[in-house]
């Protein structure tokens, strides 16, 4: 029992031991920062075996599914064109300079395409539609489960899974690797109006090295990648909006964490996806693996 | 048996295929306990309602009168204890099944919860476009019908939630709960944000929806003009912060005449609306922590 006598002693001893307590209280801060994410890693884990199961269980019906394709797919269009285009100009307009010192600017079409197929066209366009439709669908979601509007889907025997995420999900599967590929295309001809219009490179040279350096393996590479974006797209959104906080602070939040968190993992699918890509290729073809 | 013979056994008072007989209760909480994260809402609550009961569910805000009224359809995950609905416990049903159970409930919603994208009409025919096949034609005339014995008109079914008003929406919602003739409705403060007008308005909805359709009901309320008219027993919980280990969460559980007679301070104290008590208790706090603070800073 502590009294005016001891007192003192346990001031010192509380001084004496202040740095292990300092440490102790940093690394329960730690454990709660891993367990939190390990638990939010868990329910994420278990929202997509729900949407996969649902999935293949029940396709949803076409009064979810059109809505939920016409906001993601045409809505998306003028933007990922757009991206599309300037990423293919910009490439031109940063390379031209270096290629010309070497008097290569003939294969500036080579090193523009296969840098949009394989990389930057399903990166950027992922990385817009996650600003646009993932941040939107969280909002979307988030404000349902603030208003009870997926209480009252469940309450009268609906599944939201099935309902709700279901559409979204398939959506972004089929339409965002769509997009990656209106995206590549405008990317395509962005560059190549650029360097044939604008930087005078010879037509038919920059033509013929892009075929001859990019194949439909590249393309294939790029568009199996942004399926991975689409689906990491449309469950971190849907899982940020079932599991949003109270009131429009909440709300907002769940769009921003939706963003966020599908940037990152777009940025490491992209990179774990690369190197099985690579293996993938040096082992199919390892003639031009020796090459390289 | 078809859903139009359900209706007429239960207006018959007769029990029909698949429900139990009429002695056991048709929903039976048993020593529930709801946890969020390291809060506890509900602490060993059991009560059981027999078919055709209204009850009314009281309490002060944040004691968990909407988690209670969650867990009976299932909507909350209880901790510990079970909730039986019709003699299923409800926790050991597959997503099947449950769909199944809860279609037998109608859910009235604290702010409605009306689906925003749809229009009123939309957002009635929801759960008959989901679980049945009928006709345009037909899902028409039940809309119609249920804005009828709710009071609206016809007039209002192309508009959206937003272009309602509270009361409008509120009705809405329990036309949408009444759309699939459902055994139990579930109010969720059915009167909050009123004008006394339409609280009274809702309460008589309440009222005629039972008498005519012989539901079971369960009405999460804080007005006390609710309490005297509409339930057949009334149940107050109490917040568990508030209580002690030992305490019981309910505080009370019997007619609604016999809770305006109640000793217990605490259940008088509600339903009479003191908040003297209270407010010292609150002055006490306030008190103390400011004390605290200024030792913390004195050191």
């Amino acid at each position: 029992m502590a009294t005016a006598e001891n007192a003192p002693h346990g001031s010192e001893a509380r001084g004496c031991f202040a740095p292990f307590h300092a440490a102790a209280d940093w690394l329960a801060d730690l454990g709660h920062l891993v367990i939190v994410w390990f638990t939010a890693l868990g329910d994420l884990a278990l929202f997509t075996l729900r949407t996969l199961r649902w999935l293949f269980s029940r396709l949803p019906r076409r009064e979810t599914l059109i809505p939920a394709f016409y906001q993601i797919g045409v809505l998306s269009l003028p933007v990922v064109a757009l991206t599309g285009t300037f990423i293919g100009m910009v490439l031109a307009v940063q390379s031209y300079a270096q290629f010309r010192m070497m008097g290569l600017e003939t294969r500036l079409g080579a090193v523009i395409n296969m840098a949009l197929v394989r990389e930057l066209g399903p990166v950027l366009a992922a990385t817009m539609l996650a600003g646009r439709i993932g941040s939107a669908m969280a909002a979307e979601l988030g404000t349902m489960r603030v208003t009870e509007q997926i209480d009252a889907l469940a309450s009268m025997g609906t599944n939201p899974i099935h309902y709700l995420v279901v559409p979204r999900f398939l959506a972004c599967i089929v339409l965002i690797p769509t997009l990656t590929i209106m995206a590549d295309f405008m990317g395509v001809v962005g560059g190549a109006f650029y360097s044939i219009t604008l930087l005078d490179v010879d037509y038919y040279h920059y033509w013929v090295h892009s075929k001859n350096f990019v194949n439909n393996f590249d393309l294939f590479i790029g568009v199996f990648k942004s399926l991975f974006f689409g689906a990491a797209i449309g469950l971190i959104a849907c899982h940020r909006g079932f599991n949003c906080d109270p009131g429009a602070e909440g709300v907002g939040r769940a769009a921003t964490r939706a963003f966020v968190f599908s940037f990152v993992t777009i940025l490491l699918l992209d990179l774990f996806l690369g190197i099985l890509l690579d293996t993938v290729n040096n082992y199919l073809w390892p003639q031009q693996a020796r090459v390289v | 048996m078809s859903r139009n013979d359900h209706q007429e056994a239960r207006a018959a008072g007769r029990p029909v295929q698949g429900e139990a007989s009429a002695n056991q209760p048709l929903i039976q909480v048993d020593g529930l306990h709801v946890q969020f994260g390291r809060q506890h809402v509900l602490r060993n609550i059991s009560l059981s309602v027999p078919r055709g009961q209204t009850l009314a569910i009281i309490g002060e805000s944040g004691c968990g009168k909407t988690v209670l009224l969650k867990s009976i359809i299932g909507l909350v995950r209880p901790t510990s204890g079970k909730v039986y609905f019709d003699g299923n416990d409800l926790s050991q049903l597959s997503d099947k099944e449950l769909t199944r159970q809860r279609i037998r409930f109608g859910y009235v919603f604290q702010n409605a919860a009306l689906f925003d994208s749809l229009t009123v009409a939309q957002n009635i025919a929801f759960p008959l476009r989901q679980h049945f096949n009928y006709t345009d034609a037909e899902i028409r005339e039940i809309v119609r019908d249920r804005l009828e014995e709710v009071g609206l008109s016809e007039v209002i079914v192309a508009k959206k939630p937003a272009e309602l008003s509270g009361g409008m929406r509120k009705r809405v919602g329990l036309a949408r709960a009444l759309a699939m003739n459902p055994e139990v409705l579930l109010y969720d403060e059915p009167t909050t944000g009123l004008d006394p007008i339409m609280t009274d308005v809702i309460n008589q909805l309440i009222i005629r929806t039972r008498d005519h359709k012989h539901v079971t009901s369960i009405v999460v309320t804080h007005n006390m003009e609710t309490i005297r008219k509409v339930p057949d027993r009334v149940v107050m919980l109490y917040p568990l912060a508030r209580l002690g280990s030992d305490e019981p969460q309910i505080l009370f559980d019997g007619s609604p005449e016999a809770i305006f007679e109640c000793r217990d301070k605490r259940v008088s104290q509600f339903v009479r609306g003191e908040a003297r008590e209270r407010l010292m208790e609150m002055l006490a706090n306030s008190r103390r922590r400011s004390g605290e603070s200024a030792t913390t800073a004195a050191n």
